[in-house]
């Protein structure tokens, strides 16, 4: 049987507000544990939550952001669940009316392009952390379990997608995309390794042509947009695996193992029914306005999709302006080097290339690097003015991008400073062809090829400094 | 017309143990109940916008700031079971 997968992704994003959803308590995460905590998000009785308004503003953004309708009026539920990461033996979150409902985004794997739909964003409060401590320190035979609390009650958006998505290219896609919108709102700082964007997806399959959805499994754990990729890859063949031996799917809550590549059952899921979801009695309707949706719309950053065909509308190839629109520090520094005055391929090839394969390799920030906009500039008028040959213009970047100094002083100090004063190279041409008077001859007689060698000889007297291209134009008013 | 309730489902949702003749008190107390919301619901609420809330109040926020948290210490003190600084309770994998 040839099957079509049916793929619905569920994002988390913790928000990087200063304090809790519905406590004063700081979101920190590197503080030592249970150290942020209170009697509202340790769940003691009497105590009364209160919302933060700009965890309401923030998902407002990330709703408008993807194209979503914004509930003029939402409203809190608990969920109601027994597990020992949230205190309260129930979740604050949203059911019946999400704050953001309805939008899309559009994906594009391998040129093709898919729109998306987002059924919801609604605003929910994080869980404890939990560290289950075993000999073999695998979760299945933990010996006790430790908690830490001070995650619990951070303001967490769950960001549905309807099942849309067909293949687990587009699945990856599609949670890059998000995270790199997610980011740019700069309402999280949405990092997977952190656990503070998390990706499940729901995975089914059903035979090609056939409408009606096979039974979904969830896949959890995935913690790089590479595993997501597998795990679903994985999940959708495991299912046809399944099936075409004429067994069932059965629904319920798959775990991935990264090393060893395959998905393992967890728990069946509980239907939604016995979440026992009720509204939230302590806590008043949302309103969000017009008005105040109008506001929150005007604070809107531009988006790394039109960002990225701006940037194609100077002059940056497709990849590139990708690549730049989607990561804050070389969308910044690519800003400034164009307000510096570089050309914006020039700019664009050295952030994507050199640039960032040195920020790889030394495992740091652009941002945190010695290099700004104004030295991308300078670097670029001096490759425009035939100082610096392309070449050494890469070596130079590495140079400033260590703290050396300016480009011009590190060119001067590695000794890179192209020699194009048409003087001194005129005098290395003719002291050349002193030195070569045969060759010269067969050159001027035709023997086009031997500028090569002349070149190279030029090349050589000047210890490789020479301008090729202004040397070949002397040689060539030589033979003339 | 009286409404089935699954008690024993009710009861294990709330990690509740109750006896059979637990269960059969309790089934017939929380019937009681749901008739009468039954009773309400026949009501004709057309035009009537669905309320969550009694008071007639929305947007009760709090700004974005921090406040303190409580004494570590404290806190542990009152658990059962705590090492270096975490609550200790027995493995947890299950949502049983």
């Amino acid at each position: 049987m040839k099957w079509e997968p049916v793929i619905g992704i569920e994002v988390h994003v913790e928000l990087e507000t200063q304090s809790k959803m519905f406590c004063g308590c700081a979101v920190d995460f590197e503080a030592e544990p249970n150290t942020n905590v209170c009697p509202v998000c340790l769940g003691l009785p009497g105590a009364l939550p209160v919302p933060n308004r700009t965890a309401i503003e923030w998902i407002t953004k990330i709703g408008l952001a993807f194209n979503c309708s914004i509930s003029e009026r939402s409203q809190f539920h608990r969920k109601n669940y027994f597990y020992s990461d949230q205190p309260k033996n129930y979740q604050i979150s949203q059911f019946d009316v999400p704050v953001c409902h309805d939008g899309w985004i559009d994906v594009t794997v391998d040129g093709e392009t898919s729109r998306i739909r987002v059924n919801r964003a609604h605003m929910e409060e994080d869980t404890g952390k939990s560290i289950h401590v075993g000999e073999s320190g695998r979760i299945h035979s933990a010996t006790e379990t430790l908690l830490n609390f001070n995650r619990a009650g951070v303001p967490l958006v769950e960001i549905v997608s309807e099942a849309d998505i067909r293949s687990a290219a587009q699945a990856r896609a599609y949670a890059q995309d998000l995270r790199t919108v997610v980011a740019a709102l700069g309402v999280s700082d949405a990092k997977l390794e952190e656990g503070s964007i998390r990706f499940d997806a729901n995975v089914s399959i059903r035979p090609v042509g056939t409408e009606p959805f096979g039974t979904k499994v969830e896949v959890k754990n995935m913690n790089s947009f590479r595993s997501l990729e597998r795990a679903v890859d994985y999940e959708i063949l495991r299912q046809a695996d399944v099936l075409d031996q004429g067994g069932t799917v059965d629904q319920e809550t798959r775990h991935w193992d990264e090393g060893e590549g395959v998905t393992h059952s967890m728990r069946s899921k509980e239907g939604s029914s016995d979440y026992r979801y009720f509204p939230e009695p302590d806590l008043l309707p949302i309103e969000v306005t017009e008005e105040w949706r109008n506001e929150i719309a005007a604070t809107l950053p531009e988006l790394p999709s039109a960002r990225a065909a701006r940037y194609v509308g100077l002059g940056v190839d497709a990849d590139s302006a990708t690549s730049l629109a989607g990561s804050e520090p070389l969308m910044v520094m690519f800003e400034s080097s164009l307000a510096a005055g570089a050309p914006a391929q020039v700019a664009a090839n050295w952030l994507t290339g050199e640039v960032t394969a040195w920020s790889r390799r030394e495992s740091t920030d652009i941002t945190d690097s010695a290099l700004t906009g104004q030295h991308v500039a300078q670097l670029a008028a001096m490759v425009e003015a035939n100082s610096l040959s392309s070449t050494a213009a890469k070596e130079v970047l590495g140079h400033v991008l260590a703290g050396e100094g300016d480009p011009a002083d590190v060119a001067a100090a590695h000794d890179l400073i192209q020699i194009s004063d048409s003087g001194a190279l005129e005098s290395a041409v003719d002291q050349v062809i002193g030195e070569n008077e045969d060759q010269f001859a067969r050159l001027a007689g035709g023997e086009d090829k031997l500028i090569g060698f002349f070149v190279g000889q030029v090349m050589r007297v000047t210890g490789g400094k020479a301008d090729p291209r202004a040397v070949t134009d002397i040689i060539r008013s030589r033979i003339g | 017309m009286p409404i089935e309730i699954d008690i024993a489902h009710v009861a294990r949702l709330a990690r509740i143990e109750l006896s059979d003749q637990q269960l059969a008190d309790y089934r017939a107390q929380l019937g009681v109940i749901l008739d009468h919301a039954a009773r309400v619901q026949e009501l004709p609420t057309d035009g009537v916008a669905p309320t969550s809330h009694p008071l007639d109040m929305v947007n009760a926020f709090r700004d974005d700031v921090v406040s303190p948290s409580l004494d570590r210490d404290e806190v542990l003190s009152q658990a059962p079971d705590a090492i270096n600084g975490f609550f200790r309770v027995p493995p947890s994998l299950d949502n049983e």
